[in-house]
């Protein structure tokens, strides 16, 4: 009796299953395997459905690419600057929102607001803000006369005015979730700790350095590797201010690179696409094991 | 004598310093809520300046005397604004739709039903949470090509119907819903799928409220997908939308028209958002990231 039962659910279970299986195994097991496939056609081309051999000459063809050196130097670029920027603002606002009492509602509101906003429609407005044109100046051009600087077009302008507006809007986008993370994880620091150290009389900045940091590392060690993960696949806010074609704006990224050879003008070829994605998995994976392996050491797990 | 004045001096004192940081701890909230906000209040400003207006500032000002909606009236007039919005409106609740249906029955299965390598699926599942999108979207994007759907609502929706992480997220919440329910209901008779609709979804409504609002901002927001499959301006959505209306659309440098379709764009999420605060910001903490 009992074993008919588990067996009439055994078959039951399944069925449960069964829409998400589907689902899962077209658009996401197939294609994993899929995707290593393509990687090794060499030069296969979505229109001639040809391929010249296997081998890794498609990887080689990457690594070659100058397009792709320079997406690789400017995705590096851009997290290296944002990933820490972003954390260590987001701490430091954190700290003071959790210091306050009043008015605190109204700030988590208003800190909350990027992450519901798209981020094609609001770079638009980070676009009017710095670029330049015949027309204007631009407002963020107008303050930098104020204090005596000279306008800078900062979307079609040089490069590293360019990496600024880029770097900033990538910060103004991910704030959003470092600062509620890490404002719940500094409320939930047991508050006799800070009695204790306010009886020795520990000073504010010590008292920030042993007790709360320790307390809050497990969760900035998971910004951070969020955030390297996050900064590595930017794509869509460098799409939002310097529009489709990054290749000639020279800020592309490596998954602008893996979308420009899938599709658009210089599109069809899944192959170098499949390689792009792969290298840029094997870097993602790399940085997020040696970040996980510092975090061992450093991070303190009560 | 001396002594108490010692602690009045070292009292005030430490008001003094109370008082300071205070001072900057609120100035820099302020400060930051300015930049966030500054923003959203420039393309609110924007898009209710006059085109000629707009265009005589040479130097941009903080304000307009004069307040128009015509460029309200042209977002929806001279590009296809409405289009987008209609699009984007179908696609977030057909995938949100298919979607809780689909994760509720897995994690039903997950938590309640027992059968043979269920362990074994779920670890598999969970692995598969660390695959990256990028990685599986080079042949969705040439599967659905050659099902010939591009260009069609299945082929922007069927790739985005399930998520490992919210199967796991209901799952959790379905395994805390006592085991004498599930039998008491079995000794009346009740079958499994009456009893996953009559008592475990009421139960962890909550979680399946937060799960549907994180899946609609997914989609409002959504991009790359729809760029990839999309190339006919019928079945565009909002942030293609944005991106043809930037690039091809209103003719020369019409930023307020533009503006004001960015305001169209932004309010719903916002609204949204300011209606379910609570359960967005505790969502998205338990397991979102943007993107």
């Amino acid at each position: 009796m009992a074993g008919k039962r588990s067996e009439h659910n055994g078959a039951k279970g399944w069925l449960y299953l069964l829409p998400a299986l589907l689902f899962l195994g077209a658009f996401m097991v197939y294609p994993l395997f899929d995707v290593f496939v393509y990687s090794f056609e060499e030069g296969y081309h979505s229109a001639s459905q040809t391929y010249f051999g296997t081998g890794l000459y498609n990887y080689s063809y990457v690594l070659h690419d100058p397009y792709f050196l320079q997406a690789v130097k400017n995705t590096l670029i851009l997290v290296v600057i944002t990933v820490p920027l972003s954390t260590g603002i987001a701490l430091l606002i954190s700290v003071g929102l959790n210091s306050i009492t009043p008015l605190r509602n109204l700030f988590q509101t208003i800190y909350f607001l990027p992450y519901v906003t798209n981020t094609l429609a609001v770079g638009l407005v980070f676009m009017i803000l710095f670029q330049k044109t015949a027309y204007s100046d631009g407002l963020i051009n107008l303050m930098i006369t104020w204090f005596g600087g000279s306008a800078v077009d900062f979307i079609d302008g040089p490069y590293w005015a360019k990496m600024f507006v880029l770097c900033f809007y990538t910060i103004w986008v991910v704030m959003p979730f470092k600062i509620l993370i890490l404002t719940s994880a500094l409320a939930s620091v047991n508050q006799e700790y800070y009695n204790a150290a306010k009886v020795d009389g520990t000073s504010a900045f010590r008292t920030f350095m042993r007790i709360t940091l320790p307390m809050i590392s497990p969760m900035i060690f998971y910004l951070i590797i969020t955030g390297f993960i996050g900064a590595f696949k930017a794509y869509s806010d460098v799409v939002a201010l310097f529009g489709t074609n990054l290749n000639a704006a020279e800020m592309n990224t490596i998954v602008g690179y893996v979308y420009d050879m899938l599709y658009g003008d210089s599109g069809g070829y899944p192959s170098y696409a499949s390689a792009a994605a792969i290298l840029l998995f094997c870097i993602v994976l790399t940085i997020t094991c040696i970040n996980l392996l510092i975090s061992k050491k450093n991070v303190h797990y009560s | 004598m001396e002594n108490r004045n010692d602690y009045g001096v070292i009292e005030k004192k430490a008001e003094v310093r109370k008082k300071a940081a205070n001072v900057i701890t609120y100035a820099l909230l302020i400060l930051w809520a300015v930049i966030v906000l500054f923003p959203f209040y420039w393309m609110v400003l924007t898009s209710v300046k006059s085109y000629g207006a707009y265009n005589s500032e040479y130097i941009p000002k903080f304000y307009t005397l004069s307040p128009t909606f015509q460029n309200y009236v042209d977002a929806f007039t001279t590009v296809s604004l409405g289009r987008y919005l209609m699009n984007t409106a179908i696609f977030t609740v057909v995938t949100t739709a298919i979607m809780l249906v689909v994760i509720t029955l897995a994690a039903f299965a997950f938590a309640r039903l027992d059968f043979r390598g269920k362990n074994i699926v779920f670890v598999l599942f969970l692995s598969l949470m660390m695959i990256p999108n990028e990685l599986v979207i080079i042949t969705n994007f040439v599967t659905i090509t050659d099902l010939n759907m591009r260009n069609t609502f299945q082929g922007l929706i069927l790739p985005s119907v399930t998520s490992i992480f919210y199967i796991y997220l209901l799952k959790e919440n379905f395994e805390q819903i006592p085991n004498s329910l599930y039998y008491a209901a079995k000794v009346d008779g009740t079958s499994d799928l009456k009893y996953l609709w009559k008592v475990m979804i009421p139960i962890s409504k909550p979680t399946l409220i937060t799960i549907t609002i994180l899946k609609v901002i997914e989609c409002w927001n959504s991009y790359v997908w729809p760029r990839l499959i999309t190339d006919d301006e019928r079945y565009y959505l909002v942030s293609n939308g944005i991106q043809e209306i930037r690039e091809n659309g209103f003719g020369r440098e019409n930023i307020p028209a533009m503006m004001a379709a960015v305001v169209v764009i932004s309010i719903p999420l916002i609204i949204l958002f300011l209606i379910f605060r609570r359960k967005v910001m505790a969502g998205v903490a338990r397991g979102g990231t943007k993107g």
